[in-house]
This record gives C-alpha cells, structure tokens and sequence, in this order.
C-alpha cells in the first residue's frame, strides 16, 4: 500500500468529515484516523461509498488502556477493495457511554460487536441482539480487561458425586509465575535532582 | 448447559410444524464444538442461531502475559488444520513493527509450508464437505495425503501439527537437502490422487444434488458480511492477498486466482480442488528456487534471532544476546500494526498493540471463519434441514480458530 494513496485518503477524509476527525496518523505504512463517537455510523456508511469504497469491514474488535479517561478504544479495520486500500478506524469510550452499532453499515459487525462487548463490557447502542458471543453460558466477568487476572475467576471440574461439572473459585497450587524480565538498565529513567538538561 | 438444552427442545404453541431443534455440540457434521439452534418449520430452516465459543481458550488473554517468542505456539492451535499459516501472519506483524528483513532462503521455506498448510486444509475441507452429504470414501483417500504432508512437517520442525517453526526474522531450522527432494516427488505424485478424488466427487451425482445452487452467496453478500478467501472467489471476485498485497515473495511467482461463477456449495468444493492444483505449482517454484539460493534462513539481527551455538562457545556477545532473548525476550516499538495473510479460509489478520515491551500489549486475532460462520443464519434461511450440514461442510468452518 503506497503512501501516497493513504496520504490523498486522509487528505480527502479530513476534507469531509473535518472537526469529527480527532487525530490522523501514519505509522508502519498504515492510517489510523480517530474520530468522534457520536458520529462514527456517518462516517463509516460515507466511507463505504464513493470515492472511498471500504465495502469490507474485515475487523472490529476494542482495547483497554485503563490509564486513560475513556478507557476503551473501538478499532474498526476497513478494507476497499477496488482501491486496494486498508483503514482503521477508531473511537474511544468508557464503560458507561455507549458507542453505536454499526451494524446498519456492515452487517457482519454483528458479531463482532458481540465479541467486544463480551470481551470488554462496551455498550453498542442500537444493536439488536447484544448477547455475550464468546464466553461460557452464565459468565460474568469482562475477561479482556486490564484488571481480569489471566488465570480467571471460576474452574470447572466433573464432580464424581454429584455427577455433574461443578464451579469452584480458581485453586492455584502455584501461583503463576510472571517473571519481570524487563532490564532496569535500559528501561528505568533516573531524575537526577536539579538536573536541567534532563528531557521532559 | 444441559438444562439449557432441555428448555429449548419442544413444542411452540398449538402449531406442531414448528420446532426448534439442537444441532451439535456434539455433531459430527459440525466440524468440532458448535451449537446451532435451528427455528425449523416441518423441514424449513427459518432461522439459525449458532452458539460459540465452546472452544473458547482466551488465547488472546494469555498472550498479554507471555512475550512475543511464547506466542508463536499459540497460533498453531488457532486453526489446527493449517498451523503455519497462522505462525505465518503473526511473524509478519511482528517483523513489520521491527522491520525487519527476512532472508530470501527463510521466504522460500515459509511460502512452500504455507502452500502445505493450504492443501492440508483444502485436502481435509473437500473430503469432509463430501462426507457431510454422505460419501465416506473420500476422506480415507484425502487423509491418505494429509498424512504424507504432515511428515514433511515433522521432518521440518520434529512436531506432525503444532509446529512453531516460523520465527520472527525467518524459520527455526534449514531444511534438510533430502527433504526438499521428497517434497518434489510429492509435488509431481499429488495430481494423480487429486484426480482420483475428484473422480469420486466432483461429478458425482449426490454430491452435485445436494451442492449445486445451495447455500448461494451474492457478490454484495460477500463484500457485506466480510467474506474473504474462498467465500469471497467463489462469488466471482478475484480478491487474493497474495496476489493484490503480495507479501513474502508471492510477487515473483506465477499463479492463478481460482474464481468461481455463482458462489454455491459446488463452486466453493471446485475453488478448492483448483486451488491446491495452484498451491502445488507455487510449491515447485519454490523448490526450485530453494535449491538454487543457499544461505541463511534466519535473520542475523541477534536482538531478536538466536545467535548460533558455535557462536556461543567463544562470543562473549552472543552468549548475552541468548541469555536475553530466552529470558526477557525482545522489545518491539510501540505501535500498532495490522498484517494480513491468506490462510486457506481467508483471510486472516493480526492486530498488535504494543506498549514498547517484550509482551503484547494487545493481540486481536482476525480469523476468517469468524465472519463465515456468522453468516449462517441467512444463508440457511428457506433451505432444508439436511442442507444445513452441506453450507456449514462448504464454509470451511475450523472451532480453532473461530473461537480463539
């Protein structure tokens, strides 16, 4: 994918959409626009018409980054075919404001919308069958989230006597061992006291 | 699970006609885990609610927590049929952050185990699809194949499937110069079993009674509900990434895009049965040009590739870069990408968040059946309930992979 294909796409999709684009950035050869939640069917059924053509919707899926205001991001990964272009879209919420559904855009967000609100507890708004996809039946939990330890909640075992799978609280006859690998040498950044040429 | 099943099977309201029916988890046309729930009218399929994640590991999870080295495995359980090709897309996303070069040897190697994968998938998918309407010789035959692929496999990497043989920066081990041989005897013996299984069933007629104009999928279908690889070439687009975003070096051999003309059950079988014959001639390009490009197969950037063992016994350097590289793993850029290969059933993605560590941040897994299997509560609509198994048999559904 050229640059120069993606540059005239930013250029044409900030002409358009103006103040709904939050951010525009290139990096590894790809595009990444974020833009306004209230928005994002706009701009997304606009996006798949001419001249931009992302009939595709190949990927939908959310991020956690729990530092932030609004913690989630919403990652839309489009595809044109004709152009041979791909481009990913995002917004940002938090676990309360919903964002909504594209699903009226691309159908197949769907399920992939599902997927994210199982994963991450984000609200889609609009969508009409916003069911848990992925985990078992009666779960509860947002397994994708930051603060969802890896080794989970619950475990299930066939229980002899009763003759059925019983679930028990998570039982580690060790703790899963998460070593810190990550050198002190290279990483850490050591603020002298009255250092003025240290960087910001 | 199970009161849950015992609620759903009976009778709804005064009309006897319509019911609503358990098929699987434990079918054996599912293809591995799958609930549907079929809303039938007598023997009308009116609406299909697939139940997932039965197979649900939380690969995506555990991935957070082990550094990018310890994923790799991850990717051969995605789907299982074709491991490397999964290895495949995860490398070329890490080496994207990286940017790192991958020797020409490395690229030879990684396109010829991504073709084995693709007919290991095919071979596996054409048979099942015709044991799906009820022929039962097919698979004995096609998994005949399988079997032999499978040791070219293990005389790669030493495992018959889960091979975690790619690396970032190029493939775990050279090839052994006797392997590339057998390989090419492969290559030339291969049409011949082919052919006998298409003999079976590409003419056969049940098997063209219960495919032929079922389970059709319109080109706007297929640009609407995501459909990529086979689904979308057998409506009659000529979309393949290797060919439209060649990555590897896909660009500089020769090869056709497999189309089909109505984009039904029998259109999707054919593409595939096209597809390996092309798989195989990618894979005698490749040999050839195997044999004549010696050399590396792994990149030489020890930040991030193992240095060699002789190495180690007198380089002070490369004892540390070992050291590194199996304890704290290496570092990528922060960023994201996205990298995209064409596994056999489509196309399949990886989105990498990563914070600068030796870990993940993030790692969305972009698997093509996904989107296939979501699409079969209209394509089932209106169609009978035996043909419920022959669409499902022709999506090439693999739980592996849908449910991560």
């Amino acid at each position: 994918m050229s640059n120069e294909k993606l540059q005239t796409l930013a250029e044409r999709a900030q002409a358009e959409f103006k103040e709904a684009i939050l951010e525009t950035k290139f990096a590894f050869g790809e595009l990444t626009l974020t833009v306004s939640r209230e928005r994002i069917v706009e701009i997304l059924s606009k996006l798949k018409q001419e001249p931009y053509r992302f009939h595709q919707l190949i990927d939908l899926c959310g991020a956690d980054y729990p530092k932030r205001a609004e913690r989630f991001d919403v990652v839309y990964h489009l595809l044109s075919l004709n152009h041979n272009v791909r481009l990913r879209v995002k917004v940002t919420t938090d676990e309360i404001v919903p964002v909504p559904s594209v699903r009226s855009v691309y159908p197949n967000a769907d399920w992939y919308e599902r997927e994210a609100f199982d994963m991450y507890g984000m609200l889609f708004s609009g969508h009409p069958d916003l069911r848990r996809l992925l985990t078992d039946y009666g779960f509860s939990g947002y397994p994708l989230r930051k603060d969802f330890p890896m080794t989970g909640h619950v475990e299930v075992r066939y229980d002899e006597e009763q003759k059925r799978v019983v679930y028990e609280p998570v039982k580690l006859t060790q703790e899963y061992r998460k070593f810190d690998f990550l050198s002190p040498w290279e990483g850490a950044s050591y603020v002298l006291p009255g250092d003025d040429k240290a960087k910001p | 699970m199970a009161d849950d099943v015992t609620s759903q099977v009976g009778h709804k309201g005064e009309d006897d006609r319509k019911f609503t029916i358990n098929f699987g988890p434990q079918h054996p046309a599912a293809h591995g885990v799958l609930r549907l729930v079929l809303d039938l009218d007598g023997e009308i399929v009116e609406r299909v609610d697939p139940h997932i994640g039965l197979l649900h590991r939380g690969t995506e999870k555990l991935m957070e927590s082990r550094t990018y080295l310890q994923n790799i495995p991850y990717f051969d359980r995605l789907d299982y049929v074709a491991p490397m090709n999964q290895e495949h897309a995860f490398c070329l996303a890490i080496e994207k952050l990286l940017g790192l070069d991958v020797p020409k040897r490395a690229q030879y190697i990684r396109v010829i185990f991504s073709e084995i994968g693709r007919i290991l998938s095919h071979l596996l998918n054409v048979t099942t699809q015709a044991m799906d309407v009820g022929a039962l010789t097919p698979p004995l035959w096609g998994f005949e194949e399988r079997e032999k692929l499978m040791v070219f496999y293990e005389r790669a990497c030493g495992a018959r499937l889960h091979a975690n043989y790619f690396r970032p920066g190029g493939v775990h081990q050279d090839l052994p110069p006797e392997l590339i041989e057998d390989i090419i005897a492969w290559c030339k013996y291969f049409p011949k079993p082919l052919a006998d299984i298409e003999t079976l069933v590409t003419e056969n007629r049940i098997f063209k009674q219960r495919n032929v104009d079922i389970g059709v999928v319109s080109k706007e279908q297929a640009f609407d509900w995501g459909f990529t690889g086979v689904l979308i070439r057998g409506s009659n687009v000529a979309w393949d990434l290797r060919k439209s975003q060649p990555y590897e070096c896909y660009a500089e051999l020769e090869f056709d895009i497999v189309l089909g003309k109505n984009g039904d059950c029998w259109d999707r079988y054919l593409c595939r049965i096209e597809e390996m014959k092309q798989s195989v001639k990618i894979m005698l390009q490749c040999l050839d040009k195997l044999k004549q490009t010696p050399g590396e197969v792994l990149s030489r950037d020890h930040k991030v590739t193992p240095p060699r063992r002789a190495e180690m016994k007198n380089s002070m350097e490369a004892l540390i870069h070992h050291f590194k590289l199996y304890t704290e793993g290496f570092k990528t850029p922060e960023g994201e990408v996205y990298a995209a290969v064409e596994a056999p059933k489509g196309e399949f993605g990886v989105y990498l968040v990563s914070d600068g560590t030796n870990k993940p941040y993030r790692c969305k897994i972009r698997a093509p059946g996904f989107p296939h299997l979501q699409a079969m509560d209209w394509l089932n609509r209106g169609h009978l309930l035996a043909d419920v198994s022959a669409i499902l048999g022709s999506l090439d559904i693999v739980f592996g992979e849908i449910d991560r």
